[in-house]
């Protein structure tokens, strides 16, 4: 019991700012303004009917300050919860209490980040920890690369599956037209790519981007006058399991499995209600064992379960359509783009990578597998 | 408080030793040094010193744009602790886990506080 109600706010609009490598000078705080404008064009509303703020992002300390002020705005609700790259469905959650306790009516949700622009180093400062930092771990990389060096010892899942997690979100990538990644890729390819911290090269990690974007979230009546079809929030589970990798109590399991069952509680559905699954895949990893933990394959086999295809285009489970982390953009904090690519399927705004949909399960990851949150949305029909 | 829980740690390093934390509420070891136990919200933690034993749980090899690749393991203590760390006198790509292994202090000299390391531990017939 989370206190939420079912279909208690909807998501109403959703947008992505300049993606990739943005224009020199631009900072995390016009991304997420120039998102918000986008959003809000998506559902005909303005400035002047926002009143619920939130907003994260590493490269500002008090960003519901700035981006406040820089809109002009002085919002009754803010929350600037920041958790890693989950923080959004964080938000989500948060959005749906507010909006149904009428701390606000509509609320926007925003990201932005200059990452690759400004460099890794500068956009998210690391913190020391005596007893991590002296073995010089390279984070985030050697703290997944241990997740899953343990799953290939329990499980024996292979580099090769783990490689097509990263060869599915290439082929969904290429067919979406802002994704960075434009070229094919093969397994073969992953494998042999520069090694990073083994078992993952380059290529089983997510990219380095900049972007942002912003959705704006309303009370399910005002949602429906709207310019487009309202998407529901249908349910929302949040976990939080440890900080650093050392303190991880099982790195085969992740809070995805209690973050899931709450969502899924909340929604009155289970994982075979779900029609299209958006994971933060930050390295391939990840995609196993949310699809171990959300429960849509037994655990330990996530490895065999994205063979084949089964979670490309054409495969049974469409997985990550927009091309993911790891192959469309990844500004550090991937969170918000796993919403907007839901709702536009539900939607049927994708093009050719539309896949049939009612439900979506949108699942943030931050940290190093340390914090997890799942959103499950939902169209009109399934309220 | 007179020394916080790192500066304990330390102290025990400098003596060439693997100190942690007990909490006898809970009855289990506690890792990293804290204030507050992590199991029972108490601030009732004794100190003991590990016997040096444990098993790889998890390991990886990372490797840096500019120099050789190292080992980074996860350590799970006997005494039932867990720690970062890294197993030496072996090449790095060779540590497995399962693999037993034996604390011992190392020194990097200059400002750097001494830190725990690990080296494979000779099974016996």
């Amino acid at each position: 019991m989370n206190g939420l109600q079912r279909a208690g706010a909807a998501i109403v609009g959703a947008a992505e700012s300049h993606l990739g490598h943005v224009a020199e000078g631009l900072n995390p705080i016009d991304l997420m303004a120039q998102g918000i404008h986008r959003a809000l064009d998506d559902c005909g509303l303005s400035l002047r009917d926002v009143d619920g703020l939130l907003c994260a992002t590493t490269q500002s300390r008090t960003s519901g300050l700035s981006l406040s002020e820089y809109l002009g705005i002085s919002p009754a609700f803010v929350d600037t919860t920041i958790l890693g790259g989950s923080s959004f469905m964080f938000h989500v959650a948060h959005a749906v209490a507010a909006i149904q306790l009428g701390m606000c009516r509509v609320a926007v949700i925003a990201y932005g980040s200059t990452q690759r622009s400004v460099g890794r180093r500068q956009a998210s400062v690391r913190e020391i920890n005596p007893f991590e930092t002296p073995y010089r771990p390279f984070l985030p990389s050697s703290a997944y690369a241990l997740a899953a060096s343990r799953h290939m010892h329990q499980y024996g899942t292979k580099r090769e599956q783990m490689a097509a997690v990263a060869v599915a979100a290439r082929e969904w990538a290429l067919m979406n037209p802002v994704a960075w990644e434009k070229k094919p890729l093969t397994i073969p390819e992953v494998l042999s790519a520069r090694m990073v911290s083994y078992p993952f090269t380059v290529r089983d990690i997510c990219l380095v981007t900049d972007g942002g974007g912003a959705i704006v979230m309303t009370a399910p009546d005002h949602a429906r006058s709207l310019k487009k079809a309202p998407v529901y929030v249908l349910g929302c589970g949040q976990a939080i399991t440890h900080a650093n990798i050392s303190s991880m109590p099982d790195l085969t399991v992740t809070g995805a499995l209690a973050s899931g069952r709450q969502a899924y509680a909340m929604a009155g559905l289970g994982p075979d209600d779900i029609d299209v699954l958006e994971l933060y895949d930050a390295f391939t990893i990840n995609t196993i064992l949310f699809l171990e933990d959300l429960g849509f394959c037994p655990k330990g086999e996530g490895g065999r379960f994205v063979e084949n295809g089964r979670i490309a285009p054409g495969g049974s489970l469409p997985v990550n359509t927009n091309g993911g982390g790891l192959s469309y953009c990844h500004p550090g904090m991937y969170g918000l783009f796993l919403l907007i690519e839901a709702v536009r399927q539900l939607r049927q705004e994708c093009g050719p990578r539309q896949v049939p949909c009612e439900t979506a399960l949108a699942h943030g990851n931050g940290g190093v597998l340390s914090s997890q949150a799942t959103v499950i949305l939902g169209t009109e029909a399934t309220v | 408080m007179e020394q916080s829980p790192l500066a304990v740690y330390q102290a025990h390093l400098d003596k060439g030793e693997l100190a942690y934390q007990y909490s006898p509420q809970a009855g289990k070891a506690v890792f990293y040094p804290r204030v507050i136990c992590s199991y029972t919200g108490s601030a009732n933690l004794e100190w003991r010193v590990s016997a040096g034993l444990g098993t790889v749980y998890a390991t990886t090899v990372t490797h840096p744009a500019q120099g050789d690749p190292y080992n980074i393991v996860l350590i799970d203590m006997d005494e039932g602790f867990r720690l970062m760390s890294r197993v030496e006198d072996m090449p790095p790509e060779a540590v497995r886990i399962g693999m037993r292994v034996r604390f011992r202090v190392h020194r990097p000299g200059g400002d750097e506080p001494p830190y725990p390391v690990f080296v494979p531990e000779e099974v016996s017939f």
